[in-house]
């Protein structure tokens, strides 16, 4: 009994940090509807600042002086950030503005690097509160009861400061109709700062707090964010009651898993998640989002068209150059390019799906990771041959995006982003964590072509025609009848459901299509690699490949793998470099703030202002 | 002749609002029958009765005698029964002509269909289409620049592709210009008599109404208070009052003071 309950205040105690960072994203997300990716830095950051606070400032007083100002401090933080990198995006296409804040995690990555340096720092007992106190016999950290107790006011105080006051009521009303809060006269852009600016000190703040639990360490940020995206969902965006319980749920559950299923604690969180979706789609405290057909922001996206005569014969060509590249090219060159033509069919499964069907997906790497781990597994306990694991690959991710799809479109919007999201986390989890099969953090090794195709040239010539095949599929795909439906799905769904079209059928079908290219694509990575580890499954592959998506140009046709191309391309030359982050985080910034339609939209506009491209009679 | 369009008994709760309370009518062959009402009255929650989007609470409603209260919009859909928007719905992403031969692939059944392009598909006939309500010479635009009346034509056109026997119009003349309202109400009413298609139509202009409906329907909380000719209806004390005051609230006033 004495553990149980020892146990059960030590989730509680846990659970301080996590409603903080999360209910600062929820907020932010509410008011601006940035899904802010950077948050898990501000967390971060908050931890390394008041780190360093705390050696300056003495004392007890020091000690939660320092935790307030590493609160406004990242908080300030915020401010710049918002100021410098998303205030020229916001009138950019929806979800653009992610791509941004994706570029600062990776700046802040670097610039943390570059000042605490790579050590894990341990950060420093609260003074005072260093002892335990005993409670049925157990020991309890006083520290512990401190974040108890502390952990509702803060909750209380923000509730207090969005349901009573005049800054609340704005804040509310902007989550509700931007657009009406500005023509009441409310100045929104400092409304959009000062929200960015609360969202972020809360995050450090959750930072700052919990450094005495876990100190600070260069992983904090993408390890925060899978249990915060988890946290928003499950109590409902906006909802900071919501978020509160829901931290509460998870963090004790986390507690509970450690000690009764310590091979199942992340997988928990995820399973957990997915079950309260299923039965309270919005979460458990959410209300239904109202995503209008009027959400769109920016020009509206064209009509397409298959390429014409000139651009075909251009394509040839290209591919005709790409294909001779082991006859004129180095190996090294040979395999930098087989590497990003398998990433560029991954981004362009993404694509396909985000971009024609409108479906914004934060777990793709499920199906890449899968596909390759499927084939890996194969080859590795039945002795599969690569050929028939090549077909495995994006079967088994066909079969998977099957079952994943029927959950995920329960939902719609961020639920949906989030919900793939989780399943993805839950993969990686079953990948890291169940070693016997899948080798845990060791991954699969030895995975290697048949003999006949061993050879580097050889295989650059399986994967060209595997990924160039795939990829003018999917095109294919999108001029086709069922592209135009899953358009028609995304542009209306009211009309399409009212003309005969099962809206949700042909999403799940896009959803698998893309399952199985991803899966493809997945296979051809392991074997091009010879191995395979849990961090291909990981969230921050998925955002890869979400990221050259919007880089590319969401509202082109060949965006997906144009974007990815540019992105392996500058990113094999900046690694190696020492702040590789920085300089590849300050690019993507740069090109966000450039060309917000993406590199064939801007490259696009740019043809038609030059007059090299016919402009369309109504684009005029 | 037996009617195409049968309700009966059609009711439907939100709490303790009836928001719809035992409608019953038939819609004849040929028909074009108005349903009007002030706001609030329950045409729209009717409408979406009639279309599938919300599920009666009892009653039937019978399409060449088949039951459809409850069915999917899209099954509704396949039975031959278009609609227009009361805010119209079109694919923004493409052209004029390609949101006709969206309904059309539809309609054949081709949805999934990954070999050939949809932009091919069934052009003459979307063209066609186009022609009757006037937008042929639009048809290669960009549906998301149109001007509202055009959007109102093309959504005619689309409603029109799969050969509908009947048509439900929520508010077709919403939100335009006065002239431009008779021009479309005109056109609507030539296409159907030539097609013989029946409509049930919502509608608050009543210049519209009374200049094309063969049958008036009138609504008021949720109850049919009347239904008749044009003439019935504008000689009916009852609509009078509804429509020109004189309704319970003001009774309920003098009622205090008295």
């Amino acid at each position: 009994m004495g553990l149980f309950i020892a146990q059960i205040l030590t989730g509680l105690a846990n659970a301080g940090a996590l409603f903080m960072v999360a209910s600062g994203l929820s907020l932010i997300f509410g008011v601006t509807r940035v899904v802010n990716f950077a948050h898990g830095s501000f967390y971060m950051l908050g931890a390394y600042v008041g780190y360093s606070l705390m050696q300056v400032l003495p004392g007890m007083v020091g000690f939660w002086v320092a935790i307030l100002l590493a609160g406004i401090i990242v908080g300030l933080i915020g401010v710049i950030v918002e100021f410098c990198v998303l205030r020229p995006v916001y009138s950019a296409p929806e979800l653009f503005q992610l791509v941004a804040t994706f570029g600062v995690i990776l700046v802040i990555q670097d610039l943390a690097l570059m000042i605490w340096g790579p050590q894990d720092l341990l950060g420093p007992r609260a003074p005072g509160l260093k002892g335990v106190i005993r409670i049925m016999g157990e020991p309890v950290p006083q520290y512990d009861i401190a974040l108890i107790v502390i952990t509702p006011f803060v909750a209380f105080g923000l509730w207090y400061l969005i349901t009573r006051t005049r800054v609340g009521t704005l804040v509310r009303a902007a989550t509700q109709d931007r657009e009406m809060v500005s023509a009441l006269g409310v100045n929104q852009a400092w409304l959009f700062t000062g929200v960015f600016f609360l969202g972020c000190a809360l995050a450090g703040l959750g930072g700052a707090l919990q450094l005495p639990k876990g100190g600070a360490d260069l992983l904090m940020d993408f390890n925060i964010l899978g249990p915060v995206f988890v946290v928003v969902v499950i109590g409902g965006m906006g909802s900071l009651p919501g978020a509160y319980l829901a931290a509460v749920i998870i963090s004790v559950l986390n507690v509970f898993g450690v000690t009764y299923a310590p091979q199942s604690t992340l997988v928990l969180m995820f399973v957990v998640m997915v079950i309260v979706l299923m039965f309270r789609p919005f979460g458990l405290l959410g209300k239904e989002e109202v995503a209008g057909e009027h959400g769109q922001v920016g020009e509206p996206e064209r009509p397409i068209k298959p390429a014409g005569r000139n651009m075909r014969l251009l394509v040839a060509a290209g591919l005709l150059i790409l294909g001779l590249l082991p006859f004129y090219g180095s190996n090294f060159a040979v395999v930098l390019v087989t590497d990003i033509m398998i990433f560029a069919l991954f981004a362009a499964s993404l694509h396909f799906m985000l971009g024609q069907g409108g479906l914004v997906s934060f777990g793709h790497a499920a199906f890449f990771g899968g596909g390759a781990y499927a084939a890996a597994l194969f080859v590795t306990h039945a002795n599969t041959p690569m050929e028939l694991a090549l077909v495995l690959a994006p079967v088994c991710a066909g079969l998977a995006a099957i079952v994943i799809g029927w959950v995920c479109l329960r939902s719609t919007g961020v639920y949906f982003a989030m919900l793939t999201l989780a399943f993805g986390q839950l993969l990686w989890s079953l990948a890291f964590q169940w070693s016997e099969v899948t080798g845990g953090d060791d991954g699969l090794v030895n995975i290697w072509p048949s003999d006949w195709a061993s050879d580097n040239s050889v295989y650059y010539y399986l994967a060209f025609v595997l990924c160039v095949g795939g990829i003018l599929l999917l095109r294919q795909a999108a001029h086709a009848p069922f592209g135009y439906a899953m358009r028609a799905a995304r542009d209306s769904a009211r009309q399409a459901e009212a003309m005969g079209i099962n809206t949700k059928r042909i999403q799940w079908v896009a959803f698998t299509f893309a399952g199985v290219m991803a899966g493809l694509a997945g296979g051809l990575f392991v074997f091009s690699k010879g191995s395979i580890f849990p961090n291909e499954l990981e969230t921050a592959r998925s955002f890869d490949a979400l990221i050259v998506v919007f880089l590319g140009g969401v509202k082109t046709l060949s965006g997906g793998w144009v974007g990815a191309a540019f992105f392996e391309g500058i990113k094999d030359y900046l690694t190696r470099f020492e702040y590789w982050r920085l300089a590849l985080g300050l690019s993507i910034i740069v090109i966000v703030i450039l060309g917000p339609e993406g590199i064939v939209g801007s490259l696009r506009k740019a043809g038609e202002r030059l007059g090299i491209l016919k402009v369309p009679e109504d684009a005029k | 002749m037996s009617p195409i369009l049968s309700v009966r008994n059609l009711s439907r709760n939100f709490g303790a609002i009836k928001a719809v309370d035992n409608v019953s009518f038939d819609l004849a062959k040929g028909e074009l029958l108005a349903l009007i009402g002030p706001n609030g009255a329950g045409k729209s929650t009717c409408f979406n009765m009639l279309m599938g989007q919300l599920k009666p609470s009892s009653g039937t409603v019978q399409l060449l005698g088949k039951n459809i209260a409850g069915m999917q919009p899209r099954k509704i859909w396949r039975m031959g029964v278009g609609r227009t928007f009361q805010i119209t719905a079109t694919y923004a992403s493409m052209t004029v002509v390609e949101n006709v031969q969206m309904a059309l692939i539809s309609h054949h059944r081709r949805l999934y269909s990954l070999t050939t392009f949809a932009h091919k598909l069934y052009r003459d006939e979307a063209l066609a289409l186009l022609d009757t309500v006037g937008m042929a010479d639009q048809a290669e635009r960009h549906c998301a620049v149109l001007a509202y009346g055009d959007l109102k034509r093309l959504e005619l056109a689309v409603a029109l592709a799969h050969d509908p026997i009947l048509l439900l119009m929520d508010e077709p003349t919403a939100g335009m210009a006065p002239r431009e309202r008779i021009a479309l109400m005109q056109l609507t009413a030539d296409i159907l008599d030539a097609k013989g298609i029946s409509v049930l139509f919502t509608e608050h202009d009543m210049d519209v109404v009374f200049a094309h409906a063969h049958r008036i329907m009138v609504l008021n909380r949720g109850q049919l208070i009347a239904d008749g000719t044009v003439d019935e209806i504008r000689n009916n004390p009852q609509v009078q009052e509804v429509y020109l005051g004189g309704g319970t609230l003001f009774k309920a006033q003098e009622d205090a003071h008295a």
